[in-house]
């Protein structure tokens, strides 16, 4: 299993949430404030069962949920004590969370970056979205995060909610860019199978699909308008020239696009490492039981052929804004009579005789679903 | 045997088939049956067919053939009525196939009638128009299961056990003839049928095509009407055009192929048999409407003559139907004082889409249909294209009246847009006569088709996400640059797609 390179990117899954929201389908627990210290205990007995696969010191570690900072404060404390060192660590945070005790834990444990997940600043469209916080909540958060000191701040928005217009849009956007958050998420509203919310709206939602059909392009218009960079499908950045030269892309979420290896600790965390992908078991007694016993706990694997790796590669890739590098082999996942077809379209620019790239163009990336499925061998 | 529902009255089909009797100088014993059902009413049933054919109500036989009922009495009139057959008992045998069936162990069973003569059995025979010869095995009556006799002489009808393994060197139709003594014209036999409507009959799954191959030349060996050749479509891929004497056919036969060979067929919207004059004198009869030339001097479309009868309160909404359908009044008679017979002039193109559906349901089931081919006549037709991205899809072509040609179009082409995805960009959807453009439609191009979240977790299920819609794409046909889904066409072209 160590036999590869080193892996520098962990994720660690924080289960636990105040309350479950409508229209989430991750692994979380609801409550359960018994069970903090009990799954810190099992973090840190995974982490040190696989720490040699991992660098000595990390690129990145991110922190998601579930709500880590729902966590209690002294479990979150000696769980951040006990991570590998990193450049950039990120916590999810939901704004209601974010005290400024909490936010001086982070910042002593060192975190450099928070994702809070502010989703929309309309009462109304929050209570649809079943989120606990209010539009004063996250002001509250990003100001107690900014005075404690956190220089990289990232906002969650949704979009495509029901009954939202586009001049709702619009003011949600305002308010996001207002509160000058280093990096920006903006995620179109997903009707996930099974979910309460698909339940209760996702006809609705279905209907609303036509008028909505435009709010991505709205979304990139302004929001590149104002100074940042679309560098992934749904994630932006400050631009360098108006950050003092940083590069304020998530580190960690790259080197998911960029294919690189990562450990993912917790239940139904994921890691891909040297080939292989596993998930762990979502089931908590499972993995508290397994771990306490000072064994790994149950994983789902998944063997990755080098095609499908290739095609992974491409389908990752495809979503940044830089040129993806066709690295030997990597033509190999590549359709290349489709992509003549997608460049005649103005969908993809192929440098595979030139400078050995394959990239989408601006409307291509609106379109890169579709795309990529047609573009891949 | 003229035998009418005692609780439905005569039906179109009664009254065809008197007229038919009549034209042929036939003896008709007229017999209302279910006298036992409690909405039975003999009497209106007795005076509605005596009516018909010129008889009076009091020689109407009243039967129940369930209870048994007047069934005697109908024997003898039978016995009475009916001339016995003509026919030469001493002039060389001859006998006409009206059916046959296959039995495993003793091969060709021919049902056949006696016109003069007898046969024996281990009597040497001979089928005249297509020279089998073959040893009666065996020869009997049926009584109702096969009985063997003796002899089968003149006015007799019965079987004959052939012995032919293959069932094509024994065609219906044919005569039967003694090779001891042959004689030395045939009978008239049947009267060849041309096919008059033609539809494309494509195996759902592509695989399959050999097996509606064999399927069709099966069903062809009893049923000489039914006519076929292979097709090529873009859209459908491989199958046959075939032809059927009417609508009625064409669902037997549809019927058969799906339950006797367990076929899964995709049917496309049946039309007629056109005669084209094309501008250089040429004359052609056209199955197919993507065949019909583009230059054309006139085109004949075969009529039919309808009887349609309904209750009174109906001849409105019918009247309405035929008038939609380019039909000619010819003839209305009051059957009885609440039914009524109508008569039109309907052209067979008009009635073989959706025509009998229409006609039940604006007359809440009560009408009855037949009809009868009367010929060919000359009519403002023409041939409407449909083109995706600018591009003909042959499946689509349809052969139309100038009338109705927009509404068809502006129909397909409505149809079109909702079933083909939307694509990367805007697709025009047109339906075109020659190259004037009657209907268009635009499918707008996608604006957005991303999933917004991708991150460690989500890698494997966005993969297969994609992995499905490239597997999806594969069962797409390509028009062009345009993708569409096998199921655009089946909603298009589908018959029963056809009546939503």
């Amino acid at each position: 299993m160590s036999a590869g390179a080193p892996v520098r990117h962990l994720y660690v899954h924080l289960p636990f949430c105040a309350s479950r929201c409508g229209y989430c389908d991750f692994v979380t627990v609801v409550g359960r404030g018994g069970q903090h210290r009990a799954y810190v205990d099992a973090l840190l007995a995974e982490l040190s069962l696989e720490r040699g696969v991992l660098a000595p010191r990390l690129e990145s570690v991110f922190l998601g949920g579930g709500t880590p900072t729902f966590t209690t404060p002294a479990e979150l404390r000696r769980l951040l004590g006990a991570l590998p060192p990193a450049e950039e660590v990120t916590v999810e945070a939901n704004p209601e969370t974010v005290t400024p005790g909490v936010g001086a834990l982070l910042r002593d444990g060192g975190v450099t970056r928070v994702s809070l997940g502010a989703q929309s600043f309309q009462p109304r469209l929050l209570s649809m979205l079943e989120r606990g916080a209010g539009p004063d909540d996250v002001r509250r958060a990003v100001y107690a995060l900014r005075d404690v000191g956190f220089d990289n701040i990232s906002l969650d928005l949704v979009y495509g909610i029901p009954s939202q217009s586009a001049a709702d849009l619009d003011a949600d956007l305002s308010e996001a860019l207002a509160l000058e958050p280093e990096h920006l998420s903006c995620y179109e509203l997903e009707a996930k199978r099974g979910t309460r919310f698909t339940h209760a709206h996702g006809a609705e939602l279905a209907r609303q699909a036509e008028a909505m059909e435009s709010y991505f392009e709205r979304v990139v218009a302004r929001v590149t308008g104002a100074g940042f960079r679309w560098y992934e499908t749904a994630n932006f950045c400050r631009l360098p020239q108006l950050a003092d030269g940083r590069d304020l892309r998530s580190r960690h979420n790259l080197a998911y696009w960029r294919s690189r290896d990562y450990l993912g600790l917790g239940i139904g965390a994921v890691s891909t490492i040297h080939g292989r992908r596993w998930r762990t078991t979502p089931r908590l007694g499972a993995y508290l039981a397994a771990l306490a016993a000072g064994e790994r706990p149950p994983r789902e694997v998944e063997e990755l052929s080098a095609p499908v790796r290739r095609s992974e590669r491409v389908l990752l890739g495809l979503r940044l804004d830089e040129p993806l590098a066709l690295e030997p082999g990597l033509e190999r996942a590549v359709d290349w009579s489709a992509v003549e077809r997608l460049e005649r379209l103005g969908l993809v620019e192929s440098g595979r005789s030139t400078d050995g790239t394959l990239a989408l163009t601006t409307h291509g990336r609106f379109l890169g679903g579709g795309v990529t499925a047609e573009l891949l061998a | 045997m003229l035998v009418v529902d005692a609780a439905q009255g005569i039906e179109a089909q009664t009254v065809a088939n008197a007229y038919l009797a009549i034209e042929n100088d036939l003896e008709i014993v007229p017999v209302v049956n279910k006298i036992d059902l409690p909405q039975a009413d003999p009497d209106a049933s007795a005076a509605e067919i005596a009516d018909l054919v010129g008889d009076t109500a009091e020689h109407v036989l009243r039967i129940s053939a369930k209870t048994g009922d007047g069934v005697a009495e109908v024997l003898d009139a039978i016995i009475e009525r009916i001339p016995p057959p003509s026919g030469d008992t001493a002039a060389p045998s001859r006998a006409l196939v009206f059916d046959s069936s296959y039995d495993q162990y003793r091969g060709v069973v021919a049902f056949v009638r006696m016109v003069d003569g007898s046969f024996h059995a281990r009597e040497p025979l001979r089928a005249m128009a297509q020279g089998t010869r073959f040893e009666a095995e065996e020869v009997g009556f049926f009584s109702p299961t096969m009985s063997a006799a003796k002899e089968l002489g003149a006015g007799e009808v019965g079987y004959v056990i052939t012995g032919l393994k293959d069932v094509s060197r024994l065609r219906v139709g044919d005569t039967l003839t003694s090779e001891r003594r042959p004689a030395d014209e045939p009978l008239p036999g049947y009267k060849d049928v041309k096919p008059m409507v033609f539809a494309g009959l494509f195996p759902t799954d592509s695989d399959d095509y050999p097996e509606l191959r064999d399927a069709l030349e099966k069903l062809k060996l009893n049923d000489a009407s039914l006519f076929y050749e292979p097709e090529t479509s873009q859209a459908l891929g491989f199958g046959f055009r075939c032809g059927f004497l009417g609508l009625l056919h064409m669902e037997i036969v549809r019927e058969r192929l799906e339950r006797e060979f367990d076929l899964d067929l995709l049917v496309t919207a049946p039309n007629v048999a056109y005669l084209v004059v094309t501008k250089a004198g040429e004359e052609l009869e056209v199955h197919n409407p993507s065949e019909m030339p583009r230059e054309v001097e006139r085109i004949e479309e075969p009529y039919i003559k309808a009887s349609i009868i309904v209750p009174k309160d109906f001849v409105g909404p019918v009247m309405e139907l035929n008038t939609e359908r380019r039909g000619r009044f010819d003839h209305m008679e009051y059957l009885s004082e609440e039914r009524v017979l109508l008569l039109y002039e309907l052209p067979l193109g008009e009635i073989v889409l959706d025509y009998y559906d229409q006609l039940k349901s604006r007359t809440k089931g009560y009408a009855s249909f037949d009809y009868d081919l009367v010929g060919f006549r000359e009519g403002k037709l023409e041939r409407v294209d449909v083109l995706i991205a600018g591009e003909p899809v042959d499946a689509l072509s349809l052969i139309v009246h100038r009338e109705g040609a927009y509404a068809r179009g502006r129909q397909l082409v409505d149809r079109l847009r909702e079933e083909i995805p939307r694509q990367f960009f805007d697709v025009p959807v047109q339906a075109a006569i020659g190259s004037r453009v009657i209907a268009r439609e635009t499918i707008k191009a996608k604006r957005k088709d991303v999933l917004a979240k991708c991150y460690g977790g989500d890698i494997t299920r966005k993969r297969k996400l994609l992995e499905q819609q490239k597997k999806g794409k594969k069962r797409m046909k390509q028009v062009g640059s345009v993708e569409v889904p096998q199921e655009a066409f089946l909603a298009v072209l589908n018959l029963d797609g056809g009546k939503k």
